[in-house]
Order: structure tokens, then sequence, then C-alpha cells
């Protein structure tokens, strides 16, 4: 293999000129003639019978194309919303879903009808004056309570409000006996809205003569949503093209199929017309699948010398109304619930429950920030029971030796935690920090100190694994790599990148496998009548370690007809060719060389080995022998005024292994984008739903609270390589990691600050007001307090 | 961004502008900065059935200082308050409040005529004119700022009545604005204010009930010669304060005791 070159190498994103110049292309930048505009009638309650629905008034409106309900769409749409086994293969019952509701609105936002008119403002104008008469039933929004027997039910045809209850390992009281400290904790990992800065949208145009249907969607997988979407409308994959073109981000939401994706192109077929419908960012925070919705009940235990015994973790998980596609992804924290450490026992249980919400479904980490949360928060209040220094406590109980499989088979592949670690305490300058910390709260001045060593899974994933999880399509990737006669290369792949930089990351690859310069590589991504059969998509950090992987390994199957012709042009034996740089000579004689594309044009032509096809391209799937296991450890340092509640985070470290790495740049971006991310879950964002009427109260970005710039410290970032033993070129993925290290990072730092108050618990987002009331309850009942830690 | 539909005029002098409002009656709304009027014809929740646009009208964004006042015109944008050296010189709490009034695109385009008029609580100038006595002078009269601010959203403009400009004192001495907010860019959970002036302390306080308060009990007790830190427990004497999503009233009667003692400790 050749020297890498363009491996490693630090280069600007080649997509960012045209996405900062506003070259980028959008959904809403596409338009079809005779485009009509969509507008979505929503249930505005979170539970409700749908009695009548008037369209009379609608219909007269001006512009007005057509209005749709139920009993149109179900004439072109059959089936149900699918739902995947993912992590949790036998369910207690999954609410059948089909796009529009029918007799019964079971969240606020839920379809009931769509107008479609001449301009947007028309059709919009036009579902105002659609009557729909609702009767009102009781909103299920409480997870505890939902649970209870007599609870009113989401859908009043259901059996009650359980999804799913599975216990993955059972509790083994002889080792939770070994344990002499024991903690407990119950924490809240609030609902929170993906809200990428593109909308979701379709546009969808249906050819009646040809029986074809083109959808242009704002998606992570369009090859997914291709075949659900034929599925329901009875359309085959060579008929049906899904091309989802710039993405201004996706962060999990835009995996699942949603109703809009049925109903657009559905509308398309029932109205001959081209159709588009682009979300609002009220209808984005009101509908569009939320991440989290969880609680969990956490027990630990360690010996009074610091070795771990055991963690016990129950996940209670808000599905919402109905199952999202990926709903049960999320189990995973449990799986993880073990963290980076050796226990001598782990027990972990999921239950789904179903409320009268929005669907939950992966959002950037998808149960490893969740993993990483508990077990990190558990670990400092082991620590603090035990008094020592989290850090020491951490280093006492780390795994070291790899490969090593926890507790539910899972088989971490490499790692290296105390180094990491290590780093990031040099970095931070950690001791000093503790010091410091001493100094101030002699002045009032309260610091805390923060630590998160996370591990995670990624790289989704080994077909053995994936294709159950997944209902049959195992989860490989494919790449397609085509070297025209004059020696440019277009690279076809089915990932999707919608922040990922894979038109930089992926023609490295390529580059240096084929030996040919950057800039002649081409990447094409997003369309499903391009490139290979199926596509995978991008989501669960995968894009690099599998779909690198199948471009690597397609670009490796060129090299090789091309080393058979160079072979036969040299009139030498194929293993005597050797190929270096982008060159291939006869070993012994490297002045006569052929360049690469010089054996690109040959494969054209005449004279090739003896029952070889001409061309040079190659189609590769690349199914992974095992997920890749990326860590490290982030300190974030917070002061808290103890006077407003509010919380400073004065510096943050982020201290990250993903194994080789391609783009050094590209890593760091998604890192402090990650980081940004999981900050932003610690400190201010918040779905919030009125808990009698099931309203949600956070439906504008006033109230939504996401963060800018301004809010974050320049964030300082270390690194440590250690390859990945699970593909060739030794990488793991780091699309989620800032996400699911850094939640945690802050609470432990807030709870650290705030221990001298007694303060062992702080739930997200750890607004102001919530710490102020924490320390005035703190402070009014000191000694009821004092009582409580003993 | 699908808002109801509307009609739009834009006027080029305040006559012309004050005739159109008089057309379109009480239905008609005006347009200056747009950056609390757009937001809720967004959400639907304003449906004007016109917008007057007075930003072609001239001369209306003036700052100027004469006898001892400091006249800012209507249309005086964030940014220009901000930067405005006669601002900075005469009334630099006025300056640094419009500095902290949301980011650089609301500040470049949102102005102190259309906050005055929104009368939103959580609005920053208000304190400022209310606690300084201020004057808003429309096309029609002047009216002083304790006569403004009646209710939530609610002045005694007429509908075709037109903010001409705001009128404020001249106060340099020792001055703090304190806005406690989420996110920089945000409104005021709370805010407190503090400028010494003639001799005397004034306190305001933003977004503690409908409108903003002058926090007289705390200028008393200070004029009493009670430390900050005892006239600052009068900050919440008397108020009633509605609960949101960002604070419970008891905390935002808290904040308001603690910010108006860091505003006047830290006044400079």
């Amino acid at each position: 293999m050749a020297v890498t070159t363009m491996i490693g190498a630090k280069i600007h994103r080649r997509e960012d000129p045209r996405l900062v110049s506003g070259e980028g292309r959008y959904v809403d930048d596409f338009t079809r003639p005779g485009t009509v505009f969509l507008s979505v009638v929503r249930s505005p309650f979170a539970h409700a019978l749908v009695k009548s629905i008037d369209i009379t008034q609608a219909t007269k409106a001006p512009g007005v194309v057509a209005v749709y309900t139920y009993k149109d769409f179900a004439k072109v749409l059959s089936g149900t919303m699918p739902v995947t086994p993912s992590f949790v293969a036998e369910k207690k019952q999954i609410p059948p879903r089909f796009p529009i509701a029918e007799k019964e609105v079971v969240y606020q936002g839920e379809p009931v009808a769509v107008v479609l008119a001449e301009t947007k403002y028309q059709a919009s104008d036009a579902s105002n004056l659609i009557d729909v008469e609702y009767e009102q039933l009781p909103a299920v929004m409480d997870l505890d309570k939902a649970l209870e027997a007599k609870s009113p039910k989401v859908h009043s045809d259901g059996p009650d409000n359980l999804g799913w209850d599975l216990t993955y390992i059972p509790d083994d009281p002889a080792v939770m006996k070994e344990a002499e400290v024991v903690i407990k904790a119950r924490i809240l990992q609030q609902r929170l809205a993906p809200t990428s800065m593109e909308t979701r949208g379709v546009l969808a145009e249906y050819s009646k003569p040809d029986g074809t249907m083109t959808v242009w969607m704002s998606s992570q997988s369009p090859h997914f949503v291709r075949l659900f979407l034929g599925g329901a409308m009875g359309i085959p994959e060579n008929r049906l093209r899904v091309i989802s073109p710039d993405v201004g981000g996706g962060f999990g939401a835009k995996i699942s199929p949603y109703s809009e994706d049925w109903l657009v192109p559905a509308a398309a077929k029932l109205s001959g017309r081209p159709v588009k419908w682009i979300e609002s960012r009220t209808e984005s925070l009101l509908t569009t699948t939320h991440g989290r919705g969880q609680v969990f009940e956490v027990e630990a235990g360690a010996k009074k010398d610091g070795t771990l015994v055991f963690i016990k973790a129950t996940q209670y998980l808000d599905i919402g109304a109905y199952m999202g596609t990926f709903a049960a992804f999320q189990a995973c924290a449990c799986l993880l619930a073990g963290g980076a450490y050796n226990w001598k026992h782990v027990a972990a249980r999921t239950v789904g429950v179903l409320t009268n919400k929005v669907p939950t479904d992966p959002y950037r980490g998808a149960g490893r920030p969740e993993a990483t949360h508990l077990c990190e928060r558990a670990i400092d209040l082991l620590a603090g029971e035990l008094k020592m220094d989290p850090a020491e406590l951490r280093r006492k109980n780390f795994i070291t030796t790899f490969p090593h499989t926890n507790h539910f088979g899972l088989v971490f592949d490499s790692g290296a935690y105390e180094k990491a670690m290590d780093m990031a305490m040099g970095i931070a300058g950690y001791e000093k920090l503790r010091k410091e910390q001493e100094e101030g709260r002699k002045k009032g001045k309260y610091l805390g100190i923060g630590m998160s060593s996370w591990i995670e899974i990624c790289g989704f994933g080994p077909s053995a694994a994936t294709a159950p999880a997944t209902g049959g399509i195992a989860l490989v990737e494919s790449a397609q790599v085509r070297v025209f006669p004059t020696g440019s290369v277009a690279v076809y792949v089915g990932t999707h990148s919608h922040g990922q930089g894979h038109d930089t990351t992926f023609p490295q690859i390529v580059a240096d496998t084929l030996g040919v310069p950057y800039d002649s590589i081409e990447l094409r991504h997003g369309d499903t009548a391009e490139g290979p059969a199926f596509g995978y998509g991008t989501y669960g950090s995968r894009s690099l370690a599998v779909g690198g992987m199948a471009v690597h390994k397609a670009s490796k199957k060129v090299v090789d007809k091309a080393r058979k012709i160079a072979a036969h042009l040299f009139e030498a034996a194929e293993e005597d060719v050797a190929f270096d740089q982008g060159h291939f000579y006869v070993k012994g004689s490297p002045d006569k060389r052929k360049a690469f594309g010089e054996v690109a044009f040959a494969s054209y032509g005449a004279g090739l080995p003896e029952g070889m096809e001409q061309g040079l391209e190659a189609v590769a799937y690349y199914d992974p022998s095992n997920f890749v296991w990326p860590f490290g450890t982030h300190i974030a340092v917070v002061e808290v005024d103890t006077q407003t509640g509010h919380v400073d985070l004065k510096r943050y470290i982020a201290v990250d292994d993903c194994g080789n790495i391609i783009n050094p740049m590209i890593v760091d971006g998604q890192i402090h984008g990650g980081v940004a991310q999981g900050i932003s879950q610690a400190l201010y964002e918040e779905i919030i739903y009125d808990d009698e009427s099931g309203q949600m109260r956070t439906g504008t970005f006033t109230d939504y609270l996401v963060p800018s710039a301004n809010e974050f410290p320049v964030f300082e970032l270390g690194r440590t390589i250690t390859p990945s033993p699970t593909n060739e070129l030794g990488v793991k993925g780091i699309g989620e990691a800032g996400t699911i290290a850094s939640s945690i990072a802050i609470i432990n730092a807030v709870c650290d600050a705030l221990s001298p108050f007694g303060i062992k618990h702080v739930d997200m987002p750890a607004s102001p007001d919530r710490i102020w009331k924490l320390i005035h309850d703190a402070q009014a009942g000191s000694n009821h307090g004092k009582e409580a830690r003993k | 961004m699908i808002p109801a539909a509307f009609e739009y005029a834009r006027a080029s002098s305040v006559e012309e502008a004050s005739k159109l409002l008089k057309k379109y009656g009480e239905d008609a709304k005006v347009l200056a900065g747009g950056h609390s009027l757009i937001p809720l014809m967004r959400l639907r929740l304003a449906q004007p059935k016109a917008l007057v646009d007075i930003n072609g009208i001239k001369d209306l964004d003036h700052i100027k200082e004469s006898g001892s006042k400091l006249h800012v015109g209507a249309l005086a944008r964030h940014v220009m308050i901000q930067n405005s050296a006669v601002v900075k010189q005469n009334l630099p709490i006025l300056a640094e409040v419009a500095g902290e009034v949301g980011d650089n695109q609301v500040r470049n385009m949102g102005t102190i005529g259309g906050v005055m008029a929104h009368a939103d609580a959580a609005g920053d100038y208000p304190t400022i004119a209310l606690m300084l006595d201020a004057e808003i002078v429309t096309n029609q009269r002047t009216i002083a700022a304790k006569d403004f601010f009646k209710d939530i959203f609610t002045t005694p403009l007429a509908p075709d009545e037109i903010v001409i400009e705001v009128v404020f004192p001249v106060a340099n001495g020792p001055h703090k604005y304190i806005k406690f907010r989420r996110r920089l860019f945000d409104w005021a959970i709370v805010g407190a204010a503090a400028q010494k002036m003639n001799g005397g302390w004034r306190i305001g306080l933003t977004n503690v009930g409908p409108t903003p308060v002058r926090a007289t009990a705390v200028e008393k007790a200070l004029h009493d010669g009670a430390k900050p830190e005892e006239a600052a427990q009068h900050a919440s004497d008397g108020l009633n304060p509605s609960g949101d999503l960002r604070a419970s009233p008891e905390y935002k009667k808290h904040l308001a005791r603690v910010l108006t003692k860091r505003a006047i400790e830290q006044a400079e």
C-alpha cells in the first residue's frame, strides 16, 4: 500500500465554500413546474376524538387545489408506519400508526387534514378554515402515572400504556450484598428537540404515464425512505427515486420516516401535481421526533477500598404516542450502563412507556449519553461516599485489557482509558484546580470540577447483530468507485453527509488508495438513482468506520483490476507488480512505471488480459466484524453564583480517542459541535408540556433555549490515538462523542460546586431558577439536609 | 414565515403615516424595526390588516443633547444608541442598555420608538425611561413615562399616534444595568438599573410585573442612609410578578433584590 499522504491531512472541508456562500441546495431550493404547496392541519389537543371534519369553506378558498383527509389517503397508502425491533425484540404493544389520524388524535400536532394550494400563503390561510370537531380525552403526560393501573390510556382502545418491559440482566443479590457502600439516584433525561438548522421538507412529483415517483427530501437515509415508502405506496424501488440533497443537519431526527414523507408523495399522486411541504420551526418543535425523554433509577455499590461491585440501571423511556421507527434504540443505554469500568455485576432493565406526546427516536448519541450520564454520576456519588477523589476512583476501576467483553456480551475492541484521563487532567491542571476550589470556598466562591470518562459503541454495524435489529436489513455499507478513461474518479456512497464532511474525508481515503490527486475525485451521495442498489445512511457515528471502509474496499478492488492490467502491459506476473504512490512497476524496476491514469485509459481499450471486460469500476459492500469503541475523558470547570443560581462554564477540556484520524480538522469540528450540544442539554434545552392539557409550552426558539457561541468558552481539546483492530483503516467514530461525554461532565461539575450545601443531585437543565431553589431549600432545611446525608 | 394577509404602505413623513393610520383605523400597526411585531405575525398571534412602514421617514433617528436633555429619535436603532458619543457622554446607561438588547441583527434593526410603543414588560428602555422620568413625544402630545406604561403591551397611544422621540434627562453619574438572562441575546428574566442623579439614586426594575417598575422604596432607603444591601431588600416591596418558564414569582422577587444590590454596588 502507498505511503499515506492524504489520510491524516488537516485540509479544509471542500464543501464549505459552496455551503457558506449560499450555493448549497436544500429541498426548499428545488421546484417543479406546476408545484402546489401543502399545509397540514394538526391536532391542537394531546388527546381527542375526531368527531367530524368540515372542509367546505377551505375548498372554496382562493387558490385551493384540494383538501385531503384520512379517507383520501387510505386509497393510496397502505399498511402502518415501520417500527424496528432495535434493542427490544419483543414489544408489549406497537400502536398501529397511519400517517394521518382517522378517528382519534393522540398527540398535539398529529395531522388530521392537508390543504393543497397554488401558494404556501393560500394553503396556510385555507388550512385555518377547516373546521374539525374534537371531543377532548384525558392526556397521559407523566411516565409514573402512565404506568398506574387506573391511568387513562394513550390510545383509547389500547390495553394499557406499556410499550415494552425487558430485563437484560436481573439483580444478583449475592454479589450486590458484597458492596459496603451503596448509592442511589434518580436521573431525569429531559426531552430535547433536535433542532437542525434546516427543518424537514418534502417535494414529490408523480408521473402517471410512467408510474414513477421522485421525492426530494431532507433525510439522513434516503434508501430507507425509498424502501418504506415504496412499500406503503406499492411503487417498486426502480420506479421510486428519493433525492436527499444538501441537508442542514439531522442529529438523528431525519433517519426515521415521518407522516409527511408519506402524505406529500400520496398527495402528488392524488392531485396529479408536484407537491411541496416545508416544515415551520414551530411544526418542527412540535412534530419532529424528540430525543432522550427518559428517567433512570440507578443504584451502585463499591467496597470501602474503592473496588466497584455492582451497578443497576432501570430505564423508563417516554416513547410518546406511537413508537418511533428506532424508538427502542435508546435502550442501548442499558447495555452500556457499566461504562469504562470493571464491575462484578451489572443489572439493567428497560421499560418503554406510551404518553400523549410526539414520539421519541434517536438523537445525537441516542442511549449512549444517557448511559454515560448515569454511570459517571454513579461514580462521582460513590467517590463522595468513599471520600475518594473521583479521578482516583475511575483510575482504580478502569477496564485495562482489550478486547473486553462486557456483561451484555458486547466486545470493546480497544482502549486506553487511563491515558486519556491523564491527558485531560494534565490540560486542566487538575491538582491546581482542586486547590483553587478549596481556597475559593473559603471566600464564598463555588468552583466545581466535573469529569466524564466516556465510552461508546458506534459504527453500526455487523450484519449478524444489525439485521435482526432492523427487521432484516443489515446495516452494512456500500460504495462504488468509478475511474473514467482519462483518470478522474467518481465515488458513490450509501452514507449521507449533512455536516460530517464526507465530500472531503472519503476522497482523502480514495486518493491514498488509488494514488491519484485528491482534486480528481468527486464524491456523490443522497440520490437513490445513483450508485449501488442500496445505501444505509448516516447515523450512529458509522460513516467512516463502515462507509469509509466500503469506499476503501471498492478502491482496492479497482486497484486489483488495474494491477492485472498493468501486469499484462508489463508482460509480468501479477504478483511481481508493485503499486506505490499511484504508479505500477515491476518489482526491482521502479524506473519503468505506469501511472494509474495510463492503466485506467488502457482499461477502456483493446488488448486486455484474456477474458477481462473493459472498464475500471467496482462496487463494494462492507460488513464490519464488530462495532467500534471510541472513548475519552472530558473535564468541565464551572463556577456557580449561589445568589442567582447561574452556572458560569469557565473551562471545558475534551480528550477524545477515535482511533486513526482521516482529517483532524473535521474531528475537532465534530467534537466542538457535539460538546456544545451536550452542554446545551445540561444547561439550556428542555421540551416542556403542560401536564394537564398536554399542550407544548416550548413551541418557539424564544422558549426552547438553544444557546449560541456566546454561551461557550473556548474548548480545550486533546487527543490520544488507539487504532481500532476492527477495520483495516484503524478508525472509529466521532460524530456523537462530544454529546455523549459532555452533559454529565457539566452536571458532575455543578454537583461538585454545590456539594458544600449537601446537594447531591441536579436535574437537567441546570437552570438558574432550579439551582437557586436547590440552594434555597438546602439552606432552609440545613438540619434536615444533614440528617439525610448520614 | 407565513403571516395572514395584510396591506402594506410606506410613509415618507410623520403626517403621511398618521393619515394612513387614520385610514386603516385600529387594525393597522406601525412597522419600525419589526423585531417584536414580525415574530408575532409569523405565529399569527398578531394579524394586522395593514402595516404602515415608517422606516422611510427621514430625520426620525436623531440623537442630540439640548438644554440638559437627551433627545433620541424614535427610529434610532439600538446599535446607533449603543455607539453614540452623545449618548455615552450624556446618558451612558442608555448606551449600555442598548448594547444588551438582542443580538447584532436585532440591534441593527430594532428601534427605541418601537420598544416604547410595544411596551413589553421585558423591554429594557422602558425601565430606564420610567426611573429617570423621561418623556415620550408623539405627533400629538408629550407623555410622561410614568403615564405611558399602562399595562402589559398597553400605552395611551391613539391609533393614529406615532412616537417621535424619547426625551431623557442628562445623567452621567455612577450607573449600572444588570440584565439577568440565560443566553446573551435573551430578554431579561429580571433586570435592575441604578443611576445616581441629582445627588440621589434612581432604581428601576425590568420584567417583574406587567409594566416597568421604579423601586421607590429602595431609593428612599438609600436616601435615608441605608447600605446598598439593606436598601436592596426593599426592591421586591409591592411586587407581584407572574411566573413563567424561566422563573417563579418567588425567584423573580429574589432576583430583584440581589440584582438591585449588585447594580448599586457596581454603579460607576
